[in-house]
């Protein structure tokens, strides 16, 4: 794989690792024939993102060297992140930027073009290639909005750094409000404040939500595609269902797209407050561990909604698992496992950074939420926040 | 103030050193650049300041600041050595803050009686006096580099911008910084071997960054990097920076920093390579 990046879309590519980095430790770079993606999933896996850049984003594309296979490859975000760490050098000093992969140096080159002529290389050693394949649809979705970015990053300013989560809804007279989520067991002297912006239908591009509608996700991976799709001057478009259910973010632009797939928090009481709900939201049974996610287990498997789930296909050796996370719209009519198998996961050990994602993952929802539920531990056994000890 | 101006100078006889400086930031911007260990030796001459500052043996640091800068200077023997916390000094420079208001200027004047007295510092802004004694200590033996010219067999002359962002996105995983300069490409390249793979800056010969380049002979040496790390100081200080190696390897790096008075100082650092050269990989 051979790409070359000039001008201010390096800049662009930049903030693309720049909005990634917000999520996930290890980022997925995977040439393909209609362009190069670059994905990343948090370490709960309640979030996925994916940049794809079109060939068109590139001087020149060759996804791979003539009678090879398409490589993939796996490396730490970090690393990544630090070529592109200071955006305005890449503006000011950066020509060109060419990434390379091939199987014989076994490591991925990106190769920074300089004033001057000073060239940067950097040879970053990657993993063995896996697919990082999120299965969802925006269209499946019923409520959708769309607005330029910058009413959005606007709205989302006002939020205090430490948030973590939002709840994101349509009012009365069809405004649409963002608040900060608060839990309800939270001390309430020490989250004392709580913000609300309301944006009026006018501002929206396109509003298809009925008054009463909800959702609530996390604020960190909302503003890391927030900041690229302003900067990129973009409309953002939101997908998304029922409380529950993975709301996705999309961008899109003629040479590149953005996704962004976040889980959203079951509301349990349907407390949406004066968000004036019409109808009490149904509590959905929401996304469950499973232990064996064969693709041919997803019909028999207790799915209630949509999962994000790792999925095994068979690798180059045969043998070897791919991880993928799919977000498949399941069944209907089945009912969540029971605490044990969420107990039995909840004692999973993290995965060692810089071994392939297991096959078994732990909770796609924010298990404090979760917890009262289905966990008999107590509040907060699995912390979406908490990624330190994660790969 | 005529009685303390008075007092002042019958006291400097008895100093063996007098100096006063309108802008003490001429005096502490340079101190600032080789600010990296605790403690400094002074060497004081006609010529002006020498402070010394060393770390493992392998790295020394000196800033000279010329009798020039300072608007008083007065020895009266030569040459005065002592031994100073340079935090302290720093902390005692910037007393009244290390970013004045704009228009305001703190004057200083430095004295000191002798071996076994503290030095004395005088700072005065907007009409306030502070004055700071600090204890001088035992001097002891700085390193003797001996780094000559007849022995440098390479030596680049940059624009220190060009260097800046070099090191300050050095990758800390790795343990060395290795730097070829060489008469054939790549001339001149920094290399880091980290935990996440290796990263090399190669810049060309003639390029406006590059004032001078002189190389006969390939030179591939490889230096701690966390000894290195500290230079960025007086990297960020400077406008241009003079890097050079000798036969056994040695590196000089050499400062060039413009004061606020349009004043040049200079600024060294001198590092032993690291001794164990395992096959380059690059």
């Amino acid at each position: 794989m051979k790409c070359v990046v000039t001008g201010s879309n390096v800049k662009v590519l930049g903030k693309a690792v720049h909005s990634l980095s917000r999520l996930g430790d290890e980022l997925y770079l995977e040439p393909l024939d209609d362009g190069l993606t670059l994905r990343t999933v948090n370490s709960s896996r309640s979030a996925y993102a994916c940049f794809l850049f079109a060939p068109l984003f590139f001087q020149q594309y060759q996804p791979a060297t003539p009678g090879q296979d398409l490589l993939r490859c796996k490396i730490l975000m970090k690393s990544f992140l630090s070529i592109f760490r200071s955006l305005a050098m890449l503006e000011k000093t950066v020509e060109k930027c060419c990434i390379s992969l091939n199987d014989r140096s076994s490591c991925l080159v990106v190769q920074l073009h300089c004033k001057y002529g000073v060239r940067k290389t950097h040879n970053l050693s990657f993993q063995d290639c896996e697919s990082l394949q999120a299965v969802f649809n925006p269209a499946s979705c019923p409520h959708v909005l769309r607005a330029p970015a910058r009413i959005l990053g606007e709205a989302v300013l006002p939020f205090p750094p430490a948030l973590a989560e939002v709840t994101l809804g349509i009012g009365r007279g069809r405004r649409v409000i963002l608040r900060s989520y608060q839990e309800e067991e939270a001390d309430s002297t020490t989250k004392a404040m709580m913000t609300e912006m309301s944006i009026g239908e006018e501002d929206f591009q396109q509003l298809q939500a009925p008054e009463g509608v909800a959702i609530t996700f996390c604020l960190k991976e909302f503003r890391g595609l927030l900041s690229f799709a302003e900067s990129a001057n973009l409309p953002l478009s939101i997908h998304f269902g029922a409380p529950g259910r993975p709301a996705i973010f999309t961008i899109e632009d003629s040479v590149l797209d953005g996704h962004f797939v976040l889980a959203t928090l079951l509301e349990l009481d349907a407390h949406s407050q004066d968000l004036s709900s019409s109808e009490p939201h149904r509590p959905v049974p929401q996304l469950q561990d499973h232990s064996t996610l064969h693709q041919d287990n997803f019909a028999s498997d207790d799915i209630d909604s949509y999962m994000i789930a790792m999925e095994t296909t068979v690798g180059s050796e045969g043998s070897r698992a791919l991880p993928s996370v799919s977000l498949t719209p399941g069944p209907q009519h089945h009912c969540g496992p029971g605490p044990e198998s969420e107990e039995e996961d909840e004692a999973e050990p993290s995965p060692v950074p810089g071994t392939p994602p297991p096959k078994k993952f732990r909770s796609l929802f924010f298990g404090s939420i979760l917890a009262p539920i289905h966990s008999p531990q107590g509040p907060s056994p699995v912390l979406a926040e908490d990624s330190d000890g994660e790969g | 103030m005529p009685l303390l101006t008075q007092r002042i100078q019958d006291e400097s006889d008895q100093y063996c050193l007098v100096a006063s400086l309108d802008n003490v930031r001429n005096f502490s911007t340079i101190l600032k650049a080789i600010h990296f260990q605790d403690h400094a030796t002074c060497f004081v001459t006609k010529n002006g300041v020498k402070v010394t500052v060393e770390n493992a043996k392998c790295v020394q640091a000196n800033a000279f600041i010329k009798a020039g800068v300072f608007q008083e200077f007065l020895v009266r023997e030569e040459p005065i050595i002592f031994r100073i916390n340079l935090t302290v000094l720093l902390d005692c420079l910037s007393i009244f803050g290390s970013n004045p208001m704009p228009g305001t200027l703190t004057a200083l004047r430095m004295c000191y009686q002798g071996y076994g007295h503290p030095l004395m510092l005088f700072l005065e802004e907007g009409g306030v006096v502070t004055v700071c004694k600090i204890n001088t200590q035992e001097p002891k033996e700085t390193l003797d580099f001996d780094f000559c010219n007849t022995n440098v067999t390479s030596k680049i002359i940059l624009l220190s911008e060009g260097l800046r962002e070099a090191f300050s996105e050095l990758d800390m995983t790795s343990e060395i910084l290795q730097i070829t300069i060489s008469p054939d490409t790549p001339y001149f390249r920094l290399s880091t071997f980290g935990n996440a793979g290796s990263s090399h800056l190669d810049y060309p010969k003639d390029c406006d960054l590059m004032e001078a380049f002189h190389c006969n002979q390939t030179q591939v040496n490889r230096y701690k990097i966390s000894l290195l790390k500290p230079s960025t100081k007086a990297l960020v200080l400077s406008c241009k920076v003079s890097i050079r190696t000798d036969d056994r390897g040695f590196l000089s790096l050499q400062y060039m920093i413009k004061n606020e008075d349009g004043h040049v100082n200079f600024v060294d650092y001198y590092c032993c390579p690291d001794e164990d050269i395992p096959q380059a990989e690059s």
